[in-house]
């Protein structure tokens, strides 16, 4: 009899609303995990791997990695890759930032309409926006080549990096401008003494998106890149179709280094600045 | 927030470089393959502007019809999918101690930053016929094939055949879900994070189960980010090329990979236009409600 009194009381315990407390959300958590990380786990682990024709884990070895690093190719891609992401990068950082500010800054008219607009890049599918940019260039008359992939990326990176440019303005005390301003100081040097560095970490935050999302851009790249203009992940595409080696695998374990690393100090700085706020 | 006729200039000079690349490499293009939806194709493939639906009532013809109901199909279920693994996932990291939720998120949102490419290539790694998990059954087929040899059964498993798991419908859906889960989780987190939680504690303190509690106050009370993830990934996964591409046999083409062909081996151009419009109207006609109640909602605060 207490010992059932005593069991329902345990049960209690774990406020109904504390739903990481209960087992079966554990398991959900879990389940989900490895379905997302076992297939990118298991596709590194392989580039590992001395085989060749199967995914049969046959003993270490680093030789295609050797491969990757002298496929002419692929190393040219990858050049292809860091010139289009680092321009794409430069430019949709500036844009994207000064659009940023002036969305939390200013109110205008149909500022609404503007900012849905502004985000259509994000929520319409890549080959849509990819066709509609093969088309344009081709009406205007501009040969397909690295640079219209830059002017592509540099399009549908400039909202992202205005999205994280807003969000770190979200926590900007406006008083400090207005300090500034009391104590003399022109238009210009507020902005240049006060607001900027308050922006930077949000820069450098826009700058790793945008370098990440136009150095894993695929489809936009496939279709505006000129013939033989080969990007790395454009590369990795052509050599699937040609035949699945671990050298594949090999590249794209170098491709997911790069970006997670990047995408990582760019998460750890922004959760940085939200602990900031909040103490 | 500043009236922008405070400072005419400022603001110009802040809005107008990202608004002028924008309107010049992204607005004109869509408006531009817009303009040739209504075009009609040349004997060389070439485009003549024009003014016919041809080419969306190509888009119902029934060879077209029948990739177009499997874009909505495949991109219903895996969306349908997406939401049934990710709301329990975003309730959790939602409701969960303050300090666990930017690691739990960040775990969930950092495989979405790896290339796409690259995860769809992974489930061929794992399902491919060559694959890991081939490979494993293979693995058993040969301990099984070696024990009942040893019972006295020689050959009684015969010869393994990798099963062939990829490049049907079902991997089509696995890879989608896959590829769009962060975008319905990450919605869906932020609505259930801001929800205001006394609501349930009064359902469930006034006698309503979980799953009643669920139903009636949590799910309308998430419905935005319900919607909102859904539909992003809904138009997503039907506008998706790559999946397909690579982890769909050959009755897997979906609409996206019927406007790639349009634009590459077909070369019929004002047709891949139409195509890819019948997947934007449905975005635009969202963003033009989402405007609309956006502008309600201000009026609302404004009158207040």
């Amino acid at each position: 009899m207490t010992d059932i009194v005593a069991g329902r009381r345990r049960r209690r315990e774990v406020n109904p609303l504390e739903y990481l407390k209960r087992p079966w959300m554990w398991l959900t958590l879990f389940g989900c995990f490895v379905f997302l990380y076992f297939p990118i786990v298991t596709l590194v682990a392989f580039s590992f791997n001395s085989y060749k024709r199967a995914f049969v884990w046959k003993g270490f070895s680093l030789e295609w990695y050797e491969k990757a690093f002298n496929n002419q190719a692929l190393h040219e891609a990858f050049i292809n890759s860091m010139h289009v992401a680092a321009v794409s990068t430069v430019v949709s950082t500036a844009l994207g930032a000064m659009l940023g500010l002036a969305l939390y800054r200013y109110w205008f008219p149909w500022k609404g309409t503007y900012e849905g607009i502004i985000h259509l890049p994000i929520v319409i599918p890549e080959i849509c926006m990819a066709v509609a940019m093969v088309i344009f260039f081709w009406a205007v008359g501009i040969e397909l080549s690295l640079y219209t992939i830059i002017v592509s990326h540099i399009a549908f990176t400039i909202p992202f990096v205005a999205v994280v440019i807003r969000a770190r303005m979200a926590g900007f005390d406006v008083s400090l401008e207005e300090a500034s301003r009391d104590l003399g100081a022109s238009e210009w040097q507020t902005f240049w003494f006060v607001t900027f560095p308050y922006m930077i970490p949000g820069l450098v935050a826009g700058a790793l998106m945008a370098f990440v999302l136009s150095l894993d851009d695929f489809v936009i790249t496939f279709f505006t890149a000129g013939v033989g203009d080969n990007t790395f992940p454009v590369k990795i595409y052509s050599m699937l179709r040609f035949s699945v080696t671990p050298e594949v695998n090999a590249a794209s374990t170098v491709l997911i280094l790069i970006t997670l690393s990047l995408t990582l100090v760019a998460m750890i700085m922004q959760s940085r600045w939200t602990k900031g706020k909040k103490e | 927030m500043e009236d922008w006729r405070k400072n005419k200039l400022a603001f110009m000079v802040f809005m107008g470089p990202a608004t002028f690349w924008l309107l010049v490499f992204f607005t004109i293009p869509v408006v531009a393959i817009w303009v040739y939806s209504f075009g009609e194709r040349g004997p060389l493939g070439q485009t003549y502007l024009a003014f016919s639906f041809d080419n969306y009532l190509r888009a119902i013809e029934p060879i077209h019809l029948k990739i177009l109901w499997k874009s909505i199909w495949i991109g219903g279920l895996s969306t349908f999918l997406c939401l049934l693994i990710g709301f329990p996932v975003a309730l959790g990291i939602a409701f969960a101690p303050d300090r666990w939720k930017n690691p739990l998120l960040l775990v969930v949102v950092l495989p979405f930053f790896t290339n796409m490419l690259i995860r769809t290539f992974a489930w061929i790694v794992v399902l491919g016929s060559r694959g890991v998990v081939n490979s494993g059954l293979g693995w058993l087929h040969g301990q099984a094939d070696w024990l009942l040899g040893f019972a006295g059964l020689p050959d009684v498993m015969g010869q393994f055949t990798p099963l062939e798991m990829l490049h049907n419908n079902y991997t089509v859906i696995v890879g989608l879900v896959y590829v769009h889960l962060p975008f319905l989780i990450l919605p869906l987190y932020a609505t259930l994070e801001k929800l205001d939680r006394s609501y349930l504690e009064a359902s469930l303190d006034l006698g309503a189960g979980q799953w009643r509690t669920f139903f009636s106050v949590l799910a309308p009370l998430a419905m935005p980010g319900i919607v909102t993830g859904c539909l992003l990934v809904f138009i997503l996964s039907m506008g998706n090329f790559l999946v397909p591409d690579r982890l769909g046999g050959t009755d897997s083409m979906m609409i996206g990979n019927l406007i790639a062909q349009e634009f590459s081996k077909a070369r019929d151009w004002p047709f891949g236009a139409a195509l890819s419009f019948v997947i934007m109207y449905p975005v635009f006609i969202f963003f033009a409600i989402n405007a609309l109640m956006m502008r309600r909602r201000e009026r609302v605060r404004a009158e207040a």
